[in-house]
């Protein structure tokens, strides 16, 4: 019963008795390795020396802009492109020269590339028959399947019978059908509804925990990449700039591009007026006064940095808050500018005497939380000492 | 629920053929209508016109006057009385005759073979051409078509000058000491076959390349992806694909290929038999008009039945 092994084995089996994910670990074995990659197409260098490990059972996100080189390094993987340069290690396996019908990998494409005059059967069917799976088996395992994706009741149509989401979930079943060891995903969720987005993220994320496939996710959406993802790999002009899992990659960003990329983010230039091991005080002109943030960076003295800080981690108030524990820094005063309500939370973009534009959203605790404050209303704006970061580049 | 189906239902549509043109009519628009109604009023005066005048033709008798044939209708003046005459004759002739049976295989033959090759090819050709970069495939596409500025008499002539006994390629294969004796390829139903495979390529090109450059590539990528190769999908992919461009090149070029008269005249021997040429003789050395007239209507419908057929096969799929 080979079919249903697939199914049945759990995860879990591979990774060790306490939870720490296999990245975090010394010594443990990539199931992915990428050496030093780079693919030129003339003059153009789409991926640039890009070297990064990936885990077994990871659902691994490149998250990029278009143009980023994400989809050129899943190509490369997939074997549609051949390296520039670098290496490619799949389970111990070096795939310079292994043809894409030789790779033990999958790939889900973004057009869901599903065949037009096969049908739905037929087209999950069509990697089992190729590797010349008995007759019998290929449709007990096509069947379970369609179950999987919830399909099974559509398995005679034609792929332009089904709704977008419909083909999606087909183009799932027929990725996943010949148990890859490494599942690759370009813009899965791309061409689906907002709603229908949502709902799937959860079952891809089920699916993967319930096959134990490595899936290699391509995206340019944040959010899809924060929800799906154990690590994001943050891509930008053919390099990763930052490697982090999604909570790092929002509240610990590297650099001022990730910190822009993913979520929006209110970003004070200054200059570092003390420095400490664990803390740094920075003042800000743009801010219109002085910034603490309670974690050490190396830098110079007088030094010029950024601070990001995300808009909802700062508090508005008509009176002047108290923040005597940190001197008084992290409190900037702004004029009301344009307040959006939104139902769960309003957005209000805020103008101080520098001219700088700060937006900042508040949880509509209330019901008439959005009147407490007008246009033109003068207000305070402050945050704690680890709610902001400071970045250097 | 069972909703009661009716012709007024707007969106469900009738299955049946007659409750379809039906459906049809009822919900043109006047601008859909003059768009369909144009090219068939076209039809009607130059086609179907033409061939109910050689219908009528076909069923008279010869006779040595102008025109040569006699007409249906006799008017008897003095008793008031119009005789309709009906001649089966040349119908129940042609059957009787093994020769216009012959000739229609014959030629049915020559077209199939025909365009069995000009399709083999066409589809490198067309494949290519639907690959290469959208610069070239201007270039190359206008080079298919090319041809067609002289004219059709002047390349089959062109074509006699390299396949006859000391043309062309039969000198080339002399100096190079690859035969010792000149081939015979002029006036064989090989040099016929070269002949319509050279002239209707365009015509199969055209269609195909059509179909293949639809074709999204990824396809064959998701097929790579698991597992195929690549002659394996070509197999199950690629021509799949393929099949609306192959279906109307193969009629474009067959139709024409089986009432050829210029091409198995100029290039085929004595014994190519095809029925453009029995047409021509009947018309032209026998002045037989009524005779020529049904072996053309003959001729029609055995062209058409086939095609309709293919049409009615085709639209019970799904589009693909």
């Amino acid at each position: 019963m080979t079919e249903t092994q697939v199914i049945d084995s759990p995860a879990v089996a591979q990774s060790t008795p306490d939870d720490i994910p296999l990245w975090k670990q010394d010594g443990a074995q990539p199931f992915l390795r990428i050496e030093n990659i780079t693919k030129k197409f003339g003059d153009f260098t789409a991926v640039d020396n890009i070297s990064l490990d990936i885990y077994k059972n990871e659902l691994f996100c490149l998250l990029g802009g278009s143009g980023s080189g994400k989809s050129t390094l899943l190509r490369m993987l997939a074997g549609f492109e051949a390296p520039t340069s670098g290496k490619i290690i799949i389970d111990g396996v070096d795939m310079a020269g292994i043809q894409p019908w030789k790779r033990p990998v999958n790939m889900m494409f973004q057009s869901y590339a599903l065949f037009p005059h096969l049908s739905v059967e037929e087209n999950v069917a069509f990697g089992l028959k190729r590797e010349g799976v008995p007759r019998a088996e290929v449709r007990e395992r096509v069947a379970q399947m369609l179950e999987l994706v919830q399909m099974g009741h559509l398995n005679k149509r034609k792929p332009h019978q089904l709704s977008g989401g419909q083909r999606q979930r087909i183009a799932l079943a027929r990725s996943l059908i010949k148990q890859p060891k490494l599942l690759l995903l370009d813009e899965p969720l791309g061409a689906l509804d907002k709603k229908l987005r949502e709902e799937t993220q959860f079952e891809l994320i089920n699916i993967q925990e319930k096959l134990g496939v490595t899936f290699v996710v391509v995206t340019h959406d944040q959010e899809e990449a924060m929800t799906l993802s154990t690590r994001i790999g943050v891509m930008d002009q053919g390099k990763i700039v930052q490697t982090a899992e999604p909570h790092d990659v929002y509240e610990y960003p590297n650099s001022r591009f990730v910190a822009e990329f993913i979520g929006s983010v209110n970003m004070f230039e200054g200059r570092v007026i003390e420095d400490e091991p664990d803390s740094v005080r920075i003042h800000s002109k743009e801010a219109g006064g002085e910034l603490y943030v309670d974690h050490g960076i190396s830098c110079a003295p007088n030094q010029k940095v950024y601070v990001a800080l995300r808009p909802e981690k700062i508090k508005v108030s008509r009176r002047k808050p108290d923040q005597s524990h940190l001197n008084g820094a992290n409190c900037i005063v702004g004029t009301i500018e344009e307040i959006a309500y939104m139902g769960s939370m309003s957005v209000f973009r805020i103008r101080l005497p520098s001219g700088k534009e700060v937006r900042v959203t508040q949880p509509n605790f209330s019901r008439n939380m959005g009147e407490r404050f007008t246009w033109e209303d003068q207000v305070y704006m402050s945050w704690d000492a680890d709610s902001s970061v400071v970045l250097t580049s | 629920m069972n909703a009661p189906v009716s012709l007024n239902i707007p969106g469900q549509k009738p299955a049946s053929g007659m409750g379809r043109l039906i459906y049809a009519l009822r919900h043109l628009s006047i601008g859909r209508w003059t768009v369909i109604s144009l090219p068939s009023l076209w039809l009607a005066v130059f086609f179907f016109v033409p061939f109910l005048v050689v219908f009528k033709i076909s069923l008279a008798e010869p006779t040595i006057s102008i025109p040569p044939y006699s007409s249906l209708l006799e008017w008897d003046p003095e008793e008031s009385f119009a005789t309709l005459k009906l001649n089966l004759g040349n119908y129940l002739y042609l059957f009787e005759d093994a020769f216009y049976l012959e000739a229609y295989l014959s030629s049915i033959r020559i077209a199939a073979v025909s365009t069995f090759f000009t399709l083999l090819v066409a589809f490198p050709m067309a494949y290519l051409i639907a690959r290469s970069k959208s610069t070239t495939r201007i270039l190359l596409l206008s080079l298919v078509i090319l041809p067609f500025w002289t004219s059709f008499l002047l390349r089959v002539y062109a074509w006699m000058g390299f396949l006859k006994k000391n043309g062309l390629i039969n000198e080339f294969l002399m100096t190079f000491g690859l035969i010792d004796q000149p081939l015979t390829m002029l006036q064989t139903d090989f040099a016929v076959y070269i002949g319509i495979v050279y002239t209707y390529l365009p015509f199969m090109v055209l269609p195909l390349y059509t179909a293949l450059e639809k074709m999204d590539i990824t396809l064959l990528e998701a097929a790579e992806d698991l597992g195929g190769r690549p002659l394996q999908n070509f197999f199950l992919i690629t021509l799949p694909q393929a099949v609306p461009g192959i279906i109307a090149g193969c009629l474009l070029v067959f139709i024409p290929a089986v009432g050829e008269y210029v091409i198995p005249a100029l290039l085929g021997g004595s014994d190519t038999l095809m029925i453009g040429k029995v047409l021509w003789d009947e018309f032209f050395l026998n002045r037989d008009w009524p005779m020529a007239s049904a072996v053309a209507t003959v001729m029609l419908i055995v062209l058409v039945l086939p095609i309709m057929l293919i049409r009615n096969t085709n639209s019970g799929k799904e589009a693909f």
